[in-house]
């Protein structure tokens, strides 16, 4: 696989290891207290979009399941109310995966931008219509951040997957 | 070719939307059931053991931001806060001596007249180590846990006042739910009047007197304490103030906001009373009266 369908560079096959590895740091830092800041982005939410793009086959509504779970546990919210909210988010990226992989990472940036949107949406429609009092518009604006780092972790992920260029002058292709 | 399999690097597994659909319903069943039912409990503390390393782990950056505060806080600061709780400590305690003497006359009124003994209550110090993340609740994690001795359901004060409730506890620590959480009751009294009423948070941090008739007589500025009918909350702790009250005509009861006393959503220390009131048994349920022109229901309905 290539970094984007217009690349001309080949990748190494994702090993498994390194993707729930990434997961897992990002449920680390969702776990950090930071209590009711404003802008503080979903790292999971963004991570499991990530995979959910580059490896649809591997990393789908399962996955997105179980963080989702974790997720609820760690910050103390209702069981199911990140889990739904994942499942949907990492269909929705599995069904974009072969569009938006033609394109450059802002440009992905910008198609994963309303998906962690919605994600937002989705969970505070639930939580409305399970009687919960609406938080505020602050917790919207941690997907635009979200959005941005989408950007240095399109490197930063796919870093283990880079082959050495190898130049061989004799070598017809 | 009746029977051919496709080959296996053909093989998904289910189908994405058959997934879709598992996963979303199943999800939507958990937090159903864990939001009306609380079956789910056993199953969270099962989750919570897998979590808790990396909760723990992250939790170290809040804690360093919280130890470098006191760190720098300056001498002066320290100094006015020194002056300040010797004198608040000398207050105290000439009333502490005369609350001593009173409890012990107390003590011997109640012997004299065969009443029954008021429980003492014990408490526990417990220090907020931060609040949970969650937005759309007002809950904190408190640094102790069921191996210092807490419960759910235990009632939290701090110097002021009630501050909330243990709602879930974990070995070492305790997710503790604010009074300004939405819908969290407190049974209340109003001192003025004795009058006895039910006390709600109203999630944007103030409280809510609901059902009082618009006619009751309340004023802003009156002080609010538990009224111990339930047993949980023991009776006579300062809870909040009174801000206003709106009287609508179109509406049967007033609608009164209140002011927390306690500082609530502060970052302190706190006490966690354990206390556990003895109620009375729950008095038999009524007879369910039975309907006339329908003997074959009510032949059925009382079943002990």
């Amino acid at each position: 696989m290539q970094p984007t369908h217009s690349s001309r560079r080949i990748l190494l096959p994702v090993k498994m290891w390194f993707v729930y590895l990434t997961l897992c740091l990002a449920l680390f830092f969702n776990y950090i207290p930071t209590g009711h800041l404003p802008g503080v982005p979903d790292m999971v939410a963004l991570v499991l979009a990530f995979w959910a793009v580059r490896e649809p086959l591997k990393v789908g509504t399962g996955t997105g399941f179980i963080f989702g779970l974790l997720t609820d546990v760690g910050v103390g919210a209702a069981m199911g109310q990140h889990a739904f909210a994942y499942v949907l988010l990492a269909y929705a990226a599995n069904e974009l995966s072969r569009r938006v992989l033609w394109f450059p990472p802002v440009e992905q940036a910008l198609h994963v931008l309303p998906l962690l949107f919605l994600n937002q949406v989705v969970m505070v429609l639930v939580m409305l219509l399970a009687g919960v009092s609406f938080p505020g518009w602050w917790m919207f604006f941690g997907c635009f951040l979200a959005a941005l780092l989408w950007i240095p972790l399109h490197y930063l992920l796919l870093l283990p997957q880079y082959q050495p260029v190898e130049r061989d002058e004799n070598r017809p292709i | 070719m009746v029977g051919h399999s496709p080959p296996p690097f053909f093989k998904r597994g289910p189908a994405p939307q058959l997934k879709l659909v598992f996963f979303a319903l199943l999800s939507l069943v958990l937090l159903v059931s864990d939001l009306n039912l609380r079956y789910l409990e056993v199953f969270r503390q099962g989750l919570s053991i897998v979590a808790y390393p990396l909760q723990m782990a992250a939790a170290t950056p809040a804690d360093f931001v919280r130890n470098a505060s006191t760190y720098f806080a300056s001498l002066v600061q320290l100094q006015v806060e020194n002056k300040e709780l010797k004198t608040q400590q000398l207050k105290v305690s000439e009333r502490l001596l005369r609350a001593d003497q009173i409890e012990q006359e107390n003590r011997n009124l109640r012997s004299l007249l065969q009443v029954r003994d008021l429980q003492p209550v014990k408490s526990v110090l417990a220090e907020i180590m931060y609040s949970a993340k969650d937005p759309f609740s007002r809950k904190v994690i408190l640094d102790k846990g069921s191996q210092a001795g807490i419960e759910p359901g235990l009632v939290v004060v701090d110097a002021k006042g009630v501050i909330g409730q243990v709602t879930r506890v974990f070995p070492m620590q305790a997710e503790l739910t604010l009074l300004t959480d939405k819908d969290q009751a407190i049974p209340v009294m109003i001192v003025r009047t004795g009058q006895r009423a039910v006390l709600f948070g109203a999630g944007d941090g103030l409280l809510e007197l609901r059902y009082l008739a618009a006619n009751a007589d309340i004023q802003p500025g009156d002080q609010v304490v538990t009224s111990g009918l339930d047993g949980v909350y023991q009776a006579g702790l300062p809870v909040a103030t009174v801000v206003k009250v709106e009287r609508d005509q179109a509406q049967a009861f007033a609608r009164i906001p209140c002011l927390p006393v306690a500082g609530i959503e502060q970052f302190s220390h706190v006490l966690v009373l354990r206390h556990r009131e003895n109620l009375a048994p729950r008095p038999p349920e009524p007879e369910p009266l039975a309907k006339p022109g329908k003997g074959r229901k009510a032949k059925a309905a009382p079943k002990e």
